[in-house]
C-alpha cells in the first residue's frame, strides 16, 4: 500500500480525482439547490418560453419586428443589432487605431505628442463613463429638432440622431454597392498582378497603373444598366420631426462612437508596439539595399509587425464585441439588453444567461478562427 | 535665452517642418490646438460659473462649479450617512497608504502582507462600524470607497484562484487541465455583464432555502470569478517566462520542489507577473463601473444618480468630466507604476 | 593607380553632445581592401555607416563613386545601389525565403526580370556554398549560413563597394572560418571592401591597408605587416597587445 502512495504518478492521479470529485460535489449541490428553488417558485425549466409572444417593442431593428412576435425573433433582432455595432465598430476602430498608431511613430513631433495624449487619456477612463458622456452629449447638448446642425449639406445632427440622405431605390443601390466592393477588390487584385508582372519582367508598367483605375467604371455601368436611378430621399424637417433619409439613433451613434474612440486607443498602442518591436536592423538592411522607405514598410516591416500585432488585435476585436453589451446601459437594443428584458419578463434566468454565454462564446470562437486563419499567412518559419 | 535664439529654430525645423507635408500637418495641428485651448480656457475659466446656483449656471455656457460643489459628497460617498463621512474618508486614506507602502519592490517581504491585511481590516472596520462605532450596513456604501473595494478585493482574491488555474493548465493532469482551460476560455469569451447578471439572478438560486447573501457580496464574488480567469493567464505567462535551466539548476543543487518554488521560481516569477497584474488592476478598476447595471452605487452610478436631482438637471457633462478626472488619476498613476516596475526589472535582469 | 572611389573629407559627427567622428579623412581607391579596427565606441562602425548614409554627419564632405552624399534623396538612393553592406546581426528578412531575400532588391529597385534575378541569386548562393538552401527560411539556418546568405544578398545588387560591419563577431567560433573564407574569395575577385573586424589573420591575408581608430579619429594607418609588427602609436600597441595573445 505504502509503495503506491510513494509513486509520483499514482499520487498525482489520486489528487486529480479527489479534486474532480470535490468539484462535481459542489456542482451537484448547487444543482440540487437550484432545482428545489425553481420548483418552489413554479418556474419551468427549458427553452419552451422562446416560442411565446414577446410583447415588447424594440426601438430599432434591421428586420421587421412587431411586439407580438416571439422571444426567439426578438433575440434574433438583438443579435443582428449586436453584429451591426460590432462590424461597423471594429472596422472603424482598427482603421483609426492603425492610423493613430502610425502617427505615434511619425517624424512630426506634434503628431506624436497628440497621439500619445489620446492613447493615454482614453485608455484610462472607463468605457461605460465614455458611453454615458457621448449619450449625454447626443441627447442633452445637441440642438433640438428645429435647430438641427447641418454638418454637411443634407446631413443633419440633432438630439434625435444623425440623419443622412439615402437613395430611394435601395434595391438597385445595393447592387451598385456590391459592384463598388467588387471593383475595389478587383483593383487591388489587378495592382498585385501588375507588381508581380513588373518583377517578373523587370519593366515598369506605369501605363497599366492608370488603366487599372478603369475598373471603377463597373459601379457606374451597373448604375446605367439599372436605368440610372437618381431619386434621393433627403431628410427634411416636417412638423416636429425629421422625415425621410436614414437615421442613426442617438443610442446607436453614442455606442459606436464610444466603442470606436475607446478601442482605437488600444489598437493604436498595439500598432505602435508592433511596429517598434521590429528590429532596427530590418529597416537598415532594407535601406542599405536601396529599397525606399514606403516599400520597406510595405514589404519588410508590416508583414513582420502584423505577426506580432494579430493576437492582441484579435483580443481587442473580441473586446469591442463583448463591450457592445454595455448598450444595455444606454438603451440600445443589442442582444444582451433584449435577453435581459426577456429574463425579467419570463424569470427564465438560467436559460437566458445560458443563451448570452453561448452566443458570445460562438462569436468569440468564430472571430478567433477567422483571425487565426489570417495569422497563418504571416507565420515565420523557425528551426 | 541663447537656446531660444539658436537651438529652438533648429529644433522646429527638424521636428515640425522637415518636409512640406509635415509643415502643413504641423500648421493644421497648431491652429486646431489654439482653437481647442481657447475653447477649453473659456469653458473652464472665462465663462465658468464659480459661485451661485443652478439658475446662474444655466445662464452661462461655461463649466458649473457649484454643481460639483453641491454634489461632491454624494458622488464620492453615495448614501453613506453624511455625519459619518470621516469614516469612509479615513478608510480610503488608510487603504491607499497601505498600497502606497507596499508598492516599492524593496519592501516586498512578509511584513508587507501584514501591512496590506491591516489596511483592509481597518478599511472594513471603519466602513461597517461595530464595537464603539455605529454600524453602517453595506447597502449604504457607495461611491469611491465602493469602487476601490470592489477592484482591490477583486484583484487580491483572484490571485489564489488564478495560481491554481494556471498550475492546472500547465500541469500534466489531463482532466484538471481540461477543466482549467474550459473555465479560463469560457470566462474570457463572455462579457463581464453576463457574469454580473448571473450573480444577480442565478446565485440566489444556487443557495439552499433560507440563506441569502447580499447584492454587494454577490457582485464581489462575480468580479473575483471573472478576474481569476484573466489572472490565471497573467500568472501562466510569468511561470512560462522562467527559463527551464532554473529548475534544472535548483534540482541539481538538491533543492526540493517546495524549496525550488519558494526560493528560485516565485521570486523571479513575481517580477514578471506584477506589471501585467497592475495592468489587469487598471482594467478591473475601470470595469467595476459595470456594477451600476445591477444597481450598485459605485462611483459611476452615484455620478449618474446625482444628475437626476430636479433642481440640478442638465449638468451631465460637468459630472462626467469631473468623475473622468478621478478615474484618470487613479489609472494613470497605476500605469506609470507598472511602467516603472517593468523598467526596473528589465534593467536588473540584464 | 586608378581614381578614388570613396573620398571622405573632414567628416565630423555628433550624437547630441557626444563627438563621435572627429575630422575623419579617408580616400579609398578602386579595388582596395581596407580593414578598420579599434576599441568599441571608437566610431569605426559609425564611419562606415556614413558611407551608405545609414548615419548622417554634420560637417565635412563625402563622395562615393563621384556622387556627393548630402541630404538629397536621389543621391542617397543612387549611392545605396552601388554600396552593399553586411551587418553584424545579418538582418535577413525572416518572413521571406533565402531566394526571396536575394531577389527582393534587384527586382524591386533595379527592375531586373525575376527569372534573371533568380539565376543570379543562385549563382551567388553557389559562390557562398549554400545553393541547396535556397527555399528555406532564415530561421532554419545556422549563424554562419545566415551571414553567408547576407553576403550573397548584398552581392546581388552588384555593388561597387562592399561594407562589412563586424561580420563575424556575432558568430560561434566554429562558424567564423566559413564566413572569412567567403570574404577572402571575394577579396581576390577585386571588389572594393571596407571591413570593420578584429580578425587579424584575415587582415594580414587580404588587406591593402589597416586603419586603427580611437575616440573618433583615425590614429594610425599602415600596410598590414608594418601595422601588426611594429605599430607606432602607443594606443595601437596597447590595443594589439590586448587582442593578440
Amino acid at each position: 500500500m505504502n509503495k503506491y502512495f510513494q509513486d509520483e504518478k499514482i499520487r498525482a492521479q489520486i489528487f486529480q480525482f479527489l479534486t474532480l470529485f470535490m468539484i462535481l460535489g459542489i456542482f451537484g449541490y448547487l444543482f440540487h439547490n437550484t432545482q428545489t428553488n425553481l420548483e418552489k417558485q413554479n418556474i419551468a425549466t427549458g427553452f419552451g418560453f422562446l416560442k411565446f409572444e414577446a410583447g415588447f417593442d424594440i426601438g430599432e431593428s434591421m428586420i421587421e419586428y412587431w411586439s407580438d412576435d416571439t422571444y426567439k425573433k426578438a433575440i434574433f433582432v438583438g443579435v443582428l443589432n449586436t453584429l451591426k455595432v460590432a462590424i461597423i465598430g471594429n472596422f472603424l476602430a482598427v482603421f483609426f487605431g492603425v492610423l493613430i498608431g502610425l502617427s505615434h511613430l511619425s517624424q512630426n513631433w506634434l503628431l506624436r505628442k497628440i497621439s500619445k495624449f489620446y492613447i493615454e487619456t482614453i485608455r484610462n477612463i472607463p468605457l461605460l463613463l465614455q458611453l454615458f458622456f457621448w449619450y449625454a452629449v447626443f441627447t442633452e447638448n445637441l440642438p433640438g429638432v428645429k435647430e438641427a446642425m447641418e454638418l454637411l449639406p443634407n446631413i443633419f445632427l440633432n438630439n434625435r440622431g444623425l440623419y443622412f440622405p439615402i437613395p430611394v431605390d435601395t434595391k438597385s443601390f445595393s447592387f451598385i454597392f456590391i459592384a463598388l466592393v467588387i471593383s475595389i477588390i478587383g483593383f487591388f487584385f489587378l495592382e498585385k498582378v501588375r507588381v508581380k508582372k513588373e518583377i517578373l519582367e523587370g519593366k515598369s508598367f506605369s501605363f497599366f497603373e492608370k488603366l487599372n483605375y478603369l475598373i471603377f467604371l463597373l459601379p457606374v455601368l451597373t448604375w446605367f444598366i439599372l436605368g440610372s436611378p437618381s431619386e434621393i430621399n433627403y431628410p427634411s424637417l416636417s412638423g416636429f420631426n425629421f422625415s425621410g433619409g436614414y437615421r442613426f439613433s442617438p443610442e446607436f451613434s453614442a455606442l459606436v462612437l464610444g466603442l470606436v474612440i475607446y478601442t482605437s486607443a488600444f489598437n493604436a498602442e498595439i500598432t505602435r508596439a508592433g511596429i517598434s518591436s521590429i528590429d532596427k536592423g530590418q529597416w537598415e538592411a532594407a535601406s542599405a539595399l536601396g529599397i525606399s522607405k514606403s516599400d520597406s514598410l510595405k514589404i519588410i516591416i508590416l508583414p513582420q509587425a502584423l505577426r506580432v500585432m494579430l493576437p492582441p488585435l484579435t483580443s481587442q476585436i473580441l473586446n469591442l464585441t463583448k463591450n457592445s453589451s454595455l448598450a444595455v446601459a444606454i438603451g440600445y437594443p443589442d442582444f444582451v439588453s433584449i435577453t435581459n428584458t426577456t429574463m425579467n419578463q419570463t424569470g427564465q434566468a438560467i436559460e437566458c444567461v445560458f443563451i448570452i454565454m453561448v452566443i458570445y462564446l460562438s462569436l468569440s470562437i468564430l472571430t478567433s478562427f477567422v483571425m487565426n486563419q489570417f495569422a497563418k499567412r504571416f507565420q515565420i518559419v523557425e528551426r | 535665452m541663447n537656446w531660444f535664439i539658436y537651438e529652438f529654430p533648429k529644433w522646429l525645423k527638424k521636428n515640425l517642418f522637415n518636409t512640406p507635408v509635415n509643415s502643413v500637418v504641423s500648421l493644421f495641428i497648431i491652429s486646431l490646438g489654439l482653437k481647442a485651448s481657447m475653447y477649453i480656457l473659456d469653458w473652464t475659466f472665462l465663462s465658468a460659473v464659480f459661485t451661485g446656483d443652478a439658475s446662474t449656471c444655466r445662464e452661462s455656457t461655461g463649466f458649473c462649479y457649484p454643481f460639483i460643489k453641491e454634489k461632491f459628497p454624494f458622488i464620492i460617498y453615495g448614501f453613506y450617512p453624511r455625519e459619518l463621512i470621516w469614516r469612509p474618508t479615513l478608510a480610503m486614506i488608510l487603504l491607499l497608504s497601505s498600497f502606497f507602502y507596499v508598492k516599492e519592490p524593496k519592501r516586498w517581504n512578509k511584513y508587507s502582507l501584514w501591512i496590506l491585511s491591516s489596511g483592509f481590516f481597518l478599511f472594513f472596520f471603519l466602513m461597517r462600524g461595530g464595537l464603539f462605532l455605529e454600524v453602517v450596513t453595506n447597502d449604504k456604501w457607495g461611491g469611491l470607497p465602493l469602487t476601490l473595494m470592489l477592484s482591490s478585493i477583486g484583484i487580491i482574491f483572484s490571485y489564489p484562484f488564478g495560481i491554481m488555474l494556471a498550475l492546472a493548465r500547465r500541469g500534466n493532469l489531463k482532466i484538471l487541465k481540461t477543466l482549467s482551460i474550459t473555465y479560463i476560455e469560457m470566462i474570457r469569451g463572455v462579457p463581464l455583464i453576463s457574469i454580473l447578471f448571473m450573480s444577480s439572478v442565478m446565485f440566489p438560486l444556487f443557495l439552499p432555502e433560507g440563506i441569502t447573501i447580499d447584492k454587494l457580496l454577490r457582485a464581489q464574488v462575480a468580479i473575483i470569478l471573472f478576474v481569476s480567469a484573466y489572472m490565471a493567464e497573467v500568472i501562466r505567462g510569468g511561470l512560462e517566462s522562467i527559463d527551464k535551466g532554473q529548475y534544472e539548476a535548483s534540482n541539481s543543487l538538491g533543492l526540493s520542489y517546495f524549496q525550488t518554488m519558494r526560493f528560485i521560481i516565485i521570486p523571479q516569477a513575481i517580477r514578471v507577473v506584477i506589471p501585467p497584474t497592475v495592468n489587469t488592476a487598471i482594467g478591473m478598476f475601470k470595469d467595476t463601473s459595470l456594477v451600476l447595471i445591477i444597481a450598485l452605487f459605485d462611483l459611476l452610478n452615484t455620478t449618474k444618480s446625482s444628475l437626476k436631482d430636479s433642481d440640478w438637471l442638465g449638468f451631465s457633462v460637468e459630472a462626467y468630466v469631473f468623475v473622468a478626472i478621478i478615474y484618470y488619476v487613479f489609472c494613470y498613476a497605476m500605469s506609470k507604476y507598472a511602467n516603472r516596475l517593468e523598467e526596473e526589472f528589465g534593467i536588473k535582469s540584464r | 593607380m586608378s581614381e578614388n572611389i570613396i573620398e571622405m573629407n573632414k567628416i565630423n559627427k555628433w550624437y547630441d553632445d557626444f563627438h563621435v567622428l572627429k575630422d575623419v579623412d579617408l580616400n579609398v581607391k578602386k579595388g582596395e581592401k581596407i580593414v578598420i579596427c579599434g576599441p568599441s565606441g571608437s566610431g569605426k562602425s559609425t564611419m562606415i555607416r556614413c558611407i551608405n548614409r545609414l548615419e548622417e554627419f554634420q560637417q565635412g564632405s563625402l563622395m562615393v563613386d563621384g556622387i556627393n552624399i548630402n541630404n538629397n534623396i536621389k543621391n542617397i538612393e543612387a549611392v545605396r545601389k552601388d554600396v552593399g553592406m553586411v551587418f553584424q546581426h545579418f538582418n535577413l528578412f525572416p518572413h521571406l525565403t533565402i531566394l526571396e531575400n536575394l531577389t527582393l532588391a534587384p527586382t524591386r529597385v533595379k527592375r531586373v526580370p525575376k527569372e534573371e534575378a533568380e539565376l543570379m541569386a543562385m549563382e551567388y548562393l553557389d559562390l557562398v556554398r549554400i545553393g541547396d538552401q535556397a527555399h528555406k527560411f532564415p530561421g532554419q539556418l545556422s549563424g554562419g549560413q545566415k551571414q553567408r546568405v547576407a553576403i550573397a544578398r548584398s552581392l546581388c545588387m552588384r555593388p561597387k563597394v562592399l561594407l562589412f560591419d563586424e561580420p563575424t563577431s556575432a558568430l560561434d567560433p566554429e562558424m567564423v572560418k566559413e564566413v572569412l573564407d567567403v570574404m577572402v574569395k571575394l577579396a581576390k575577385e577585386g571588389i572594393t571592401m571596407l571591413c570593420v573586424t578584429h580578425e587579424m589573420g584575415f587582415a594580414r591575408e587580404v588587406a591593402d591597408r589597416v586603419l586603427f581608430m580611437d575616440e573618433g579619429r583615425i590614429v594610425e594607418e599602415n600596410n598590414p605587416n608594418d601595422f601588426f609588427d611594429n605599430p607606432k602609436n602607443e594606443r595601437t600597441k596597447n590595443f594589439l597587445s590586448q587582442i593578440i595573445h
